[in-house]
């Protein structure tokens, strides 16, 4: 069982490798750094589907992006997405699931974190 | 195994490797930029990976088919619910390691609301990624959110459960090349 999945996990951490030097932790900041409101939720919630940062660096980047002025929300979002959306990774999900299973999950995930963003702000 | 299909498999990790390669020697500032990165993942993925597959191991022989399917299979209400957030809890690793312990719940019995249940607790309330987030984030903040993730993932699995109840859908293993 190790062998077969080992080739798709070493893609995705080479994938993750580039994604992290094309996408640099000050990009993010400066984009999701000032974010507030429903725009920049929908903006962290759509970089943290998109990229592929592992917990121990989202959570001190994330640190930084509430020190920088972004909202609880926009946080939450981020790390919501980035959490339970993930759009590299989505070839390999497809190879499990199925395309259309793949699909739908990541997609109700995607509302669920914009939800859960706007309690957040609600009650923060 | 052949070579050729060998090399097929691991065709970007190859091209990686030379890419790294060839960027050392020539002091290629993106591409030793990039290769930082990948060893930092590469021993974040070593240490975790053999751990996932003890547990996975262990999950197969410790709990047969049948017990699985009471405790959280297709009747298993509340209680099923209950049983696959703790297992998930008790996990690490990025949400793509879970897949094959959702193929290995699914080969065992376990129902779909419950393996949907089961991805969203992994991803969003492991116990090792919880420290981490309350130490940067504040105890509020987590608890907030994993309180308000809890009954979000649920309703995703009982969607997916209904979405899929009559429809033919299976969970496929990694084909071994």
């Amino acid at each position: 069982m190790f062998f077969n999945i080992l080739p798709a996990f070493l893609n995705i951490l080479i994938a993750v490798s580039v994604f992290l030097f094309l996408i640099p932790n000050e990009t993010i900041v400066r984009y999701l750094g000032k974010g507030t409101g429903l725009g920049g939720i929908l903006v962290a919630s759509v970089v943290g589907s998109v990229a592929l940062i592992p917990g121990f660096v989202s959570y001190p980047l994330a640190a930084i992006l509430l020190q920088q002025g972004a909202s609880y929300s926009v946080v939450a979002a981020f790390v919501t997405t980035l959490m339970m959306v993930g759009v590299i990774t989505l070839p390999l999900e497809i190879k499990f699931f199925g395309k259309r299973v793949a699909f739908i999950r990541n997609a109700l995930s995607f509302v669920g974190a914009i939800i859960i963003a706007l309690l957040i702000g609600v009650i923060m | 195994m052949s070579l050729k299909s060998l090399i097929r498999k691991y065709l970007w990790t190859v091209l990686f490797l030379l890419f790294v390669l060839i960027s050392t020697v020539f002091h290629f500032k993106p591409g030793e930029a990039t290769l930082g990165n990948f060893k930092m993942f590469f021993v974040e993925m070593i240490s975790l990976i053999p751990l996932m597959f003890i547990l996975i191991g262990l999950f197969d022989v410790w709990f047969p088919k049948e017990k699985v399917e009471r405790h959280i299979g297709k009747e298993s209400g509340v209680k099923g619910i209950f049983w696959v957030i703790i297992l998930a809890m008790l996990q690490a690793g990025p949400l793509y390691g879970a897949f094959p312990v959702a193929y290995l719940l699914y080969k065992k019995g376990c129902s779909i609301r419950n393996i949907f249940i089961y991805l969203g607790a992994f991803s969003s309330l492991k116990i090792p990624m919880l420290t981490f987030e309350i130490g940067f984030l504040g105890l509020k903040f987590s608890l907030l959110r994993s309180g308000l993730s809890l009954p979000i993932f649920i309703s995703i699995g009982i969607l997916m459960d209904k979405y899929l109840k009559n429809k033919s859908f299976e969970i496929r293993n990694l084909k071994q090349a």
